[in-house]
């Protein structure tokens, strides 16, 4: 028995060194590189929900509903219930967002192409015409986050930003293999039979609807995951979470990272985060326009995102 | 009764405004299969350019006032023809025929784009052009509710719109083509008709349309970064809830959200934005296809 045989393929062993070099990072990087990384890793979280569905062949633009349930939950949890465990408040987060899922899934997956596409954004729109409204929760100000404690130690200051890198880039990595698991398994692979061919599934004895409420109700833990870390991260959380600019920033990540590997979002998240904070810095009033301009030239110019120059590599490695 | 006035004609008003928005957009992608998320930035560059042009013309002695309301409409005609026939022209004509997914994306990218070319041409600062507004005065209605007849007169001119859209697409030969190829692009090309150029004057008309309602707009407001992005999913709201791509549609479903919003508005106004998604939500998740759209067979 060797090494090898503990994991499924050479991806796992893979992500785990990753996980391991980020985490050993904590203690060499200044604490707002660090910080810089939890959001980008929480976001990424955010976009894995997106790019799941994305290989069933059907684009959220309303991601952000969970990112702001996974968000508001966490908050809302610490300051109404009291809990202040870092894990306590992220799994309510999680399962809060998994149940709203379970409500509109069966619905959404009715669902295809920008019928899909609308009926997310009007859902996550739904929510912010709420939040904004409700002055109870600080109206469009929104409100902060009680610092929460990690399993009764409650850190200050640098250490509560290294601690709090260190709980991402664990739930990350946890997630991370979680998902590549399931994006290799059998119901994994059937969403991508999904996109290229629905009838031809339903043929072949496999409900499409069935397997697309699965993979819903997983992007909208994960997202859920994602918005809770940001909450904690950030300390603050407000109703732009919901809205559809924060769902198409989520698109656009999946879009450069590629939907290819279960990596390709955390190195889009990763990318991303650096872009902005120079482009910020440099030309604040041409962000959007960098945006833009980025991804008219990756749909026309490389379609499946950043992770296909990684693995075009890989193919060449073989061949050579 | 009075707030049941009340709730009535701001209801029409808004909804009138919503049509005015979301005509040009259902047009698009009626014809082009394109939902042009790029629409918003339409009305922000109508609008920017209207308040611009108008501020300009009321700074200094310009003659009659009442010519700015033509100033309005130039503006929009001009501003929304030139930005359409570059994008089209220069962007969508290779892109014709895709994904309709891939072209919300597409049109999300020129979104971004043009939002910050805006704030590049006319900064960040608000302009305002309330002179027109204004100039027409208000009107007394049972007692104690005032209208700015502005927003009655804009009720006039998105039913003029609208008619006029019918107008063409029903009662002349190029509106007879177009729906040819609305109908099937397909056949439409094989029976010798120019689909190219009807896309391209589709899409300047349904991007002028856009300019307009944001020219006209403009005096009611204050211009500033970011109207673009709002308006946008209110656009989508309406189209969807009456149908994508039926014009008819968009009329429906801009009097329904207008009035649910303005019932919201007098009754709970904390649901105002609530009521609006809640529209879209309801009718999507009962009729799909939109109260106006046509059920289409499944491919395969």
């Amino acid at each position: 028995m060797s090494l090898r045989n503990c994991f499924s393929s050479p991806t796992e062993p893979a992500l785990l060194l990753a996980a391991a070099v980020f985490a050993a990072g904590a203690w060499l990087m200044p604490a707002w590189l660090a910080f810089l990384l939890t959001l980008a890793l929480a976001k990424a979280l955010v976009v894995l929900g997106v790019v799941i569905q994305m290989r069933a062949g059907l684009v959220s633009f309303g991601q952000a509903l969970f990112f702001c349930i996974g968000g508001y939950g966490v908050g809302l949890a610490a300051q109404y219930l009291g809990i202040g465990d870092a894990f306590a408040l992220l799994a309510l987060g999680t399962v809060a967002a998994i149940l709203l899922a379970l409500a509109c899934g069966w619905l959404l997956t009715r669902y295809r192409e920008i019928f899909y596409a609308m009926l997310t954004l009007a859902l996550s729109m739904v929510l912010y015409g709420v939040l904004v409204k409700s002055s109870a929760l600080g109206s469009t100000d929104g409100f902060n986050v009680v610092p929460p404690s990690f399993l009764g130690w409650v850190p200050e200051g640098d250490a509560r930003k290294r601690t709090m890198y260190l709980l991402t880039v664990l739930v990350a990595a946890v997630v991370a293999i979680g998902f590549h698991r399931f994006m290799v398994s059998s119901l994994g692979r059937v969403t991508e039979a999904v996109r290229e061919n629905e009838i031809r599934v339903d043929f072949l004895g496999i409900s499409p609807q069935g397997v697309l409420f699965v993979n819903y109700v997983a992007a909208a833990g994960v997202s859920a995951l994602g918005g809770g870390l940001t909450a904690l991260a950030s300390g603050h959380i407000d109703p732009d979470m919901a809205i559809w600019t924060t769902s198409g920033e989520f698109v656009f990540i999946a879009i450069l990272g590629g939907t290819g590997h279960v990596a390709a979002p955390f190195i889009g998240a990763i990318v991303f985060s650096v872009i902005r904070t120079f482009a910020i810095q440099e030309a604040p009033h041409f962000w959007q326009m960098t945006l833009g301009v980025i991804l008219l030239a990756l749909i026309l110019f490389l379609p499946k995102g950043l992770w296909s120059l990684v693995a075009r590599d890989r193919k060449r490695e073989v061949e050579a | 009764m009075t707030s049941f006035f009340a709730i009535l004609i701001d209801g029409a008003i808004y909804a009138s405004w919503l049509f005015l928005v979301a005509a040009g957009l259902t047009i698009i992608y009626g014809v082009m299969r394109v939902l042009n998320m790029a629409h918003g930035s339409f009305y922000a560059i109508g609008a920017y350019s209207a308040a611009s042009l108008v501020g300009w013309y009321f700074s200094g002695e310009h003659g009659n006032p009442y010519w700015s309301f033509l100033l309005l409409i130039g503006c929009a005609l001009v501003s929304g023809a030139i930005v359409g026939v570059i994008i089209e022209k220069g962007l969508l004509r290779f892109l014709h025929g895709r994904d309709e997914i891939l072209m919300v994306i597409v049109t999300y990218a020129l979104l971004l784009i043009l939002e910050d070319a805006t704030k590049l041409i006319w900064g960040v600062d608000p302009y305002f052009a309330y002179q027109p507004y204004r100039l027409l005065g208000q009107t007394a209605v049972g007692g104690s509710l005032r209208f700015a007849n502005y927003d009655l007169v804009l009720i006039a001119v998105s039913i003029l719109v609208g008619l006029a859209a019918w107008f063409v697409l029903n009662r002349t030969n190029k509106g007879r083509l177009l729906r040819a190829v609305i109908h099937d692009r397909e056949i439409a090309i094989a029976m010798g008709v120019n689909v190219n150029a009807m896309f391209a004057a589709t899409f300047a008309i349904g991007s002028v349309l856009g300019a307009l309602a944001g020219a006209l707009t403009a005096p009611a407001i204050s211009v500033t970064p970011g109207i673009g992005v709002e308006v946008i999913v209110l656009a989508f709201a309406v189209v969807v809830v009456g149908g994508l791509g039926s014009i008819g549609g968009a009329a429906a479903g801009a009097i329904l959200v207008g009035l649910s919003r303005s019932f919201a508005v007098h009754v709970a106004p904390e649901f105002e934005l609530f009521v609006i998604y809640g529209v879209m939500f309801l009718v999507l998740a009962i009729r799909p296809q939109g109260l106006f759209g046509q059920t289409l067979a499944r491919r395969i």
